[in-house]
Parts: C-alpha cells; structure tokens; sequence
C-alpha cells in the first residue's frame, strides 16, 4: 500500500480536531447522567420549609422535628441559661463560630435569630448522632463544672445551650445552625433565611 | 522546548514498558488492531456491527442510571417511570435514549443479519461466528422482551400475558410451567421482579460474553466482504494480505464517521419523534397496567412482529408456537443451508436474488401484519407469508447446489 | 454506499413509513386537533379550563405546581390561588380530594388520572372526544367517540347542548351527525378554541419536558453535523492510502 506521499501536518490536525470535537461531545453528554444524580424535584418538594408553631414552646422546653431527613431542634431557652453562655467560652473550641457552619444572623454569642431561640441541627458534627440535651447547671458524670448543654452519647461530644463545641471532644466544629426566619411572633419557618426568599 | 517533550515521551514509553511486561496491552492492541487485517472493500453493511456495540455500551450505560431511579414494585413501576421522565433532571433524556436505543439495536441487528444474507458471512469457515451472532438475537430478544414489561403499562402487562402463555401450549407441564415463569397465578409483582433481576444483570451479563465469544471467532477468520472471497489466499511477500489493510487506523476512523452518521439519525428520532408514531412506544403503555381490562388491540413491539404474525397465522396453539419457534431455530441452521459454491449475491445467479427479495418482503410484511388488527385477509396473507418465509430455507437447501453462478475473481472489486 | 444498498434501504422506509396508519390507535379519519405545543398562552388558558372543569373529578398526579409555574412563566403564588386546591404547597403534585372509592360509587367508574392520557389517547383523540358530547333520547349524555361514556359533558354550558341526527344506513338507524340544538355561551368557533386550549394543555401534561426536549435536539443536532463533518474528513485523509 502506498503511504508515501503522505500528509503528516494534516493527519495530525484531523486526528486531534476529530479528538477535542469528541471529546467535547462526550463532555456534553456527561452532564445529564451527572445531573441526574442532583436532588429530584420530588426530593426537593419534600425537603421544601416547614412552618412550625412555637406559641406554645414553654421556657427550656426543647421541640424536635424533622427537615430535609434531619432532625431539627427549637429550644426556649430561659434567661439564666442565656447568662450562662458567656461563663463557659474559655473552654469552647470556636466560641466565636468562626470556622462553624451557620446562616450569618447566627454568628453570634446565642447562635440565633432571637436570642430566646435556638433553632439547631441536632446532628453532632463528628459522625452525625444525635446529643441529649442535659440543662441541668452542676456537676455531670462527664464534667465536673456543667453549666448546661448537650451532650453525645457516641463520642461523648459537649456542646453549651448554644450548641458551641466544647475543647477535647471528638466533634470539630459547632452543631449547624439551618436557615430559618420567623413569619410572625409563634411561627417558626425552617429552611428559608428571609421569607419570600427559596 | 525539544528536550523536555522528548523526555516526555521516554517517559511514556518507559510506562508502556513496564505495564507491557505485566499486562500485553500492545501485543494485544496489534494483534487486534494495527495487525489485524480486514478486506478493504467494506460497503455500507458494514457499519452496523460496530454501531450495534456501540448501542449496546450506550445501553448498559443509560441502563444502570435509569436503575438508579426506577421501582421494580406493581405498585409503584408506573409512576416511578413518569418520576424519571419529570422530576429526575434529564430524566426523560436518559430514558428516551434508553427506549429508542432498544429500537435502534433491533434495526442494526437485523441489517447486520441481512448483511450475512447478502455476503453470505456466515458460510465456512464462519458458522460459529454465524451461531454466536444467532445466540446474541436470541438474549437480545429476551432482553428486550423483559425490559418492556418494566413500565408496567397495559402493553407491559398484556405483551407479557401472551408471550408468558405461549410456553403453556407445550403439552402436559405447559401450565406448571408458565406458572413457575409467573411465581403467581397471574402476571404480578413477583413477575415484574424477576424480569427486573434478569433484565439488569442476567442477560446484560451474558450478552456481553457472547459478544466477546462473536469478536474473537471474528478475530480468528477475518471478516467476510462483499465479494465473500478470503482475502487470506492472496497474500504479499511479507505475508500480508493483498487485499487487506489494518483494521487500525482505516476501519476505526471510518468507523467513527459511521458513528456521526448514526447518531444524527438516532438523536433526531430521540429528540423530536421518540414516540415514532407509536412504534417504539406503544400508546397503550401508557394506561397503568391493570388485570381487570385488556386493551383492544395487543400487539409486540416492532421487533417481535414478524414472529407474531406466524402465530397469528397458524390456527391451532402449539402449532402456531411451534412454528413460530422454528421460525427463529432455522436460522441457526443457515450455514448448513446455503450449498451453494459461492457466497456473495454478487455471484449468483437470479435465483438468489428472487428468493432474497421475496424474502425480504415476506419479513417486513409479517411484521406490519403482526401489528395490524387482524382481518380474515389479512389472516390469508400472513398465511401466504409465511409459507414464504420458510420456503426460503428449504428452498435455499434444494437450489443452492445447482443453483447458476458467476465466476469468482481472485481479488476483491474496489 | 452502492446504489443498490441505496435502492433498499429507501424501499424499506417506505414500506415501514406507510404502515403507521395500520396501528393508529383508532386514530383514523380524526381531525388534525391542530395545536402549537409552544404556545404558552393557550398552555395557559387551557390550565385554567382544565382547573375549573376537570380537576375536581380527574387528578393530573405526576405534575407538581412548581412546575406548571416555571413552565408557564405564572407566579407561584398566583398559581397556589388560582389554580390549586387550598392547602397544598407549590411542590405538591396535582392530587384530588376525592377518594377512588367515593368516585367509583357516586360515578360508576373512577375518572382516570389524565398526567398522561395525552399520551394514550393522542391529541386527535381528545379533540374530537370533546367536541362530541350529545344528549340522547332517554335526556342522558353520551358520546361519540366513547360510547356509553360514564363522563358527563363538564362544558355543556360552554358549548350548549348538541343533539343526533338519525339516518338510516344498511336498514340500521346511525348518528349521521350532530346538531347544536340549544346554543350555549361560547359561540362554535369560541368552544372549538376552548377544547384547542385544554387539548394543548393535556399535550403538555403529558411531557412537560417537549419544549426543552426539542431544544435541546437541535443542538445536538448541529453539534453532530460538526462532529461528522469532521470524522468525514478524517475518513477521506486517511483512505487516500486504499484508494
């Protein structure tokens, strides 16, 4: 077969247009199947807000539901409880919520919207259990001078009322704070930071 | 900026090294691609068997993502399938590649098939190529078959009905046996479960090893061509075939122009006729399945229809099942019925082309009829049909002997 | 390709391409229902038809309103107003409140869901089964494209009342056609526009995702002619060496 004679450059040039106009192609073509795997639009009808009525929330009352299959915490927290959050931030990790994962009104002392409420993911940081709220101010069998808060019964994870990270515990960071926004003074609206705003 | 370049690809040679002395990844490229010689007179037919491996890739692939979201349950089937074509993102893209997918591997399939009848590929020394192509029909057939019934629309669920009673005509265990088909008393949910485990990994699994099984019997003869003379007779001074030239590059970039060409053909029909006018999906699935109403009008898809028509034309049950079985075994015997000196049309005589054309017809004709509702003509037709359908066989074994030729050349015409 | 290759593969085209009518799902001799899938205003006239006089018998259960507000460009909030049921949020699906059993007994028979029986029946289909409603001897309805029907005509005040004309045909009396015989608040023309819309929109229903399909289609499409173009060339270089 006679392949002198032959056009080298322009092989070369076709071999690689025919490569990256493939290549290009396969790319498009990978988009839909990565695509597919983005949350349904059932998924996302399921995980839409959910309005919760807090008029009946009675003060150190702690009201646990369901959102986007986890499981969400709203506490009243009384004034003492409230006074008691600056006393332990020596020994929190990120007491200033630095490096913790929350909507910006919530990088504050109380981790809230409203001081009075904290509405928290109540998934542990460190492998995703969920902590027992333990209010009670003295001594604990996991800490001698407990000022109140929670605590994971899988690592043995503490967190204050504010759901702040204690130092020398497995969990990295602070408990998550969702998006939420109060539609008026008794009702609570999860997942949404502003209303009106999806 | 020389030398960095050409350290680059000492170093790409020295990794092919050292993955060759562990894995014949170039022995293996040669032997199949580079050094592997094919005629060089390829016409149009010989597109398809590529593009059929393509679709098959494409298949498996669209296959498993639709998995992802699809629900083998009676209950939720139906929905779970309008749940893929509206609130999965691009959903309804995978599945109706998936759909027309299916539809398109019939038609490459069976032009592929054609191809062999019109080249005879699958003479001596080619039958068990022939048998393994033949076995692939028949997994694709079942596959196809089982896919269907997924949806769990009325076409679904009565396609299923037929085609699960047709093995209750064999005499004395033929109930038991649809039963145990079944694993109910009815076509239902433990049914649609089974066909799910089968359609997913069952088949898919065994397909893909007689595929590899049908390319390394390609791999041992070299392919036949349109003038079915063996390019290996004629060989050059260093041993090569006059009329051959490595498959790579020659037949891989032809072949992907082939790909460009088919997937214009198959992206238009996927994007703006995926329906195709009822043929690759049927109307009536989509009426959720239901036991209590059977549609007016059932019919197989497409695929199945030439098949169905002989059924359809026998009027008693194991007669029509067994010569609708036939219909498919006799092409296995295909060739050990071609006699004749020659293989290609090319070189024989009027009667090949005669016998193939009334062939041709009698298929295509079969499967329209297979999908019409069934008129006391139309009846008489598919009988006609028939009787031309299995003619061709026996015929082909009586003539092909005797049948006239034309001298073969020694080269092939290109 | 060789021209005798070609001279098949075109006759068997034609051959598959004039069966379609064979398996026309009953579809034949039906009027062309006439409808533009991209028109969204009648997408949502037709909604609005299909929320006041089928929706609350016939449930559209695959279609969430978010949907219908993105696809038809309406406010979610307008569309929660006027077109869904109170109390259901804008991801819910378009469910009814009745209940399958009450429907079989108050109606003898549970009005199908209709997500996608633009799908099943064909747009043909609805059109002409919507304009052939007719009021029967005994002052009952029926229908000619579904006889015994057990659905009442919903938009008899739309289009009036239409009643047979007899003739007789092989010595068997037959519906020769209809006749308006009270006229109703839509004109002939308005109505024939009325089942236009609600056809359009039980043609959406059934594939929400048409309108991006063929969209996206004709990019595809360019891209592959490039893609071709190219791999033909690719072709035509390195076949020099055979030819």
């Amino acid at each position: 077969m006679p392949t002198d004679g032959v056009n080298k450059g322009r092989r070369r040039f076709l071999v690689a247009t025919t490569t990256v106009v493939g290549a290009v192609g396969a790319g498009f073509a990978a988009v839909p199947f990565i695509q597919s795997w983005q949350p349904s639009a059932k998924a996302q009808s399921m995980g839409a807000p959910v309005q919760v009525d807090i008029g009946k929330l009675e003060p150190g009352q702690l009201l646990k539901l369901q959102w986007r299959g986890q499981t969400i915490g709203v506490l009243r927290r009384t004034p003492e409880s409230l006074s008691l959050l600056s006393e332990v931030t020596p020994d929190l990790r990120d007491p200033q919520s630095l490096e913790s994962e929350q909507p910006p009104f919530a990088q504050n002392e109380a981790r809230a919207l409203k001081e009075e409420y904290l509405v928290v993911n109540m998934h542990c940081t460190h492998l995703g259990c969920i902590p027992q709220m333990v209010p009670q101010v003295g001594p604990q069998p996991f800490q001698e001078n407990w000022k109140g808060g929670f605590f994971c019964p899988c690592h043995k994870s503490k967190f204050d009322l504010a759901g702040r990270v204690y130092k020398g515990v497995p969990a990295p960071t602070n408990l998550r704070i969702p998006p939420y926004s109060f539609i008026d003074n008794n009702t609570l609206f999860i997942g949404v930071s502003k209303k009106g705003a999806a | 900026m020389a030398k960095p370049a050409s350290t680059l690809a000492k170093r790409a040679d020295e990794l092919m090294n050292w993955i060759d002395k562990r894995l014949p990844v170039t022995a293996f490229w040669n032997a199949t691609m580079t050094g592997y010689y094919a005629p060089k007179n390829f016409n149009f037919w010989y597109y398809m068997g590529s593009l059929a491996l393509l679709v098959l890739v494409m298949q498996i692939f669209t296959g498993i993502f639709l998995t992802m979201h699809y629900k083998p349950s009676a209950t939720e089937a139906f929905a779970s399938v309008e749940y893929i074509m509206r609130d999965v993102d691009w959903g309804w893209l995978i599945r109706y590649m998936h759909t027309t997918g299916a539809s398109f591997f019939f038609i490459l399939v069976y032009l592929h098939m054609f191809r062999s009848l019109l080249y005879g590929s699958h003479r001596k020394p080619r039958e068990l190529l022939w048998i393994f192509g033949m076995l692939i029909y028949v997994a694709l057939m079942a596959e196809a078959f089982m896919g269907y019934v997924l949806p769990w629309g009325q076409m679904s669920y009565w396609g299923a009905q037929v085609i699960i009673n047709l093995f209750g005509a064999i005499p004395s265990v033929g109930d038991a046996l649809t039963e145990w088909i079944r694993g109910d008393y009815f076509i239902s949910d433990a049914t649609l479960n089974r066909f799910f485990a089968l359609h997913v990994i069952a088949i898919p699994l065994a397909l893909l090893g007689l595929v590899l099984l049908h390319l390394v019997a390609l791999r041992e003869n070299g392919s036949n061509n349109p003038d079915g003379i063996e390019i290996k007779a004629n060989k050059d001074e260093n041993g090569l075939p006059k009329d051959g030239i490595p498959f790579h590059p020659y037949y891989t970039v032809k072949d992907i122009f082939g790909v460009g060409m088919f997937l214009l053909l198959f992206a238009f029909v996927l994007f703006f006729w995926p329906e195709v006018g009822g043929i690759f999906l049927e109307r009536d699935n989509f009426i959720p399945a239901t036991p209590l109403v059977t549609p007016e009008h059932i019919m197989p898809v497409w695929y199945f229809t030439p098949y169905y028509a002989i059924l359809k034309a026998v009027p008693d049950k194991l007669l029509g099942v067994i010569l609708m079985g036939s219909s498919i075994v006799v092409l296995f015997f295909l060739p050990w019925l071609d006699r004749s000196p020659v293989k290609s049309i090319r070189y024989k005589g009027a009667w090949y082309k005669v016998m193939l054309a009334l062939f041709t017809i009698a298929f295509i004709r079969l499967g329209m009829l297979g999908m019409a509702e069934g008129t006391p003509a139309q009846t008489i037709e598919m009988r006609v049909w028939t009787f031309v359908y299995f003619s061709f066989f026996i015929l082909l074994f009586f003539l092909s002997p005797r049948g006239k030729t034309k001298p073969v050349p020694d080269r092939v015409t290109h | 390709m060789s021209k005798q290759s070609l001279i098949i593969i075109l006759s068997l085209v034609a051959m598959i391409s004039t069966t379609s009518p064979v398996f026309g799902s009953g579809g034949e001799n039906l009027e062309n229902a006439n409808i533009n899938f991209r028109d969204t205003a009648a997408v949502q006239r037709g909604a609005k038809w299909f929320v006041n006089y089928c929706f609350s018998c016939h449930s559209a259960s695959y279609m969430r309103y978010n949907r219908l507000a993105e696809d038809l460009g309406i406010d979610k909030d307008v569309v929660l107003r006027d077109l869904a049921f109170a109390d259901v949020r804008i991801g819910d699906t378009m469910d009814i409140a009745m209940r399958p059993k009450d429907s079989e007994a108050w109606l003898g028979k549970t009005p199908p869901d209709l997500s996608v029986i633009s799908r099943s029946r064909g747009n043909d289909w609805l059109f002409a089964y919507m304009k052939s409603f007719y009021q029967d001897e005994s002052g009952g309805w029926n229908n000619l494209m579904l006889p015994n029907a057990s659905m009442p005509h919903v938009l008899w005040q739309l289009q009036g009342i239409q009643q047979p004309v007899w003739s007789t045909h092989d010595e068997r009396a037959v519906i020769e056609h209809l006749e308006l015989a009270s006229p109703g608040l839509q004109s002939p023309q308005e109505y024939e526009q009325t089942v236009r819309d609600l056809v359009t929109f039980l043609d959406y229903l059934g594939e929400p995702s048409k309108v991006k399909r063929k969209n996206v289609g004709i990019w595809v499409m360019l891209f592959l002619v490039l893609f071709t173009l190219v791999a033909y060339a690719l072709k035509v270089e390195y076949w020099r060496d055979v030819h």
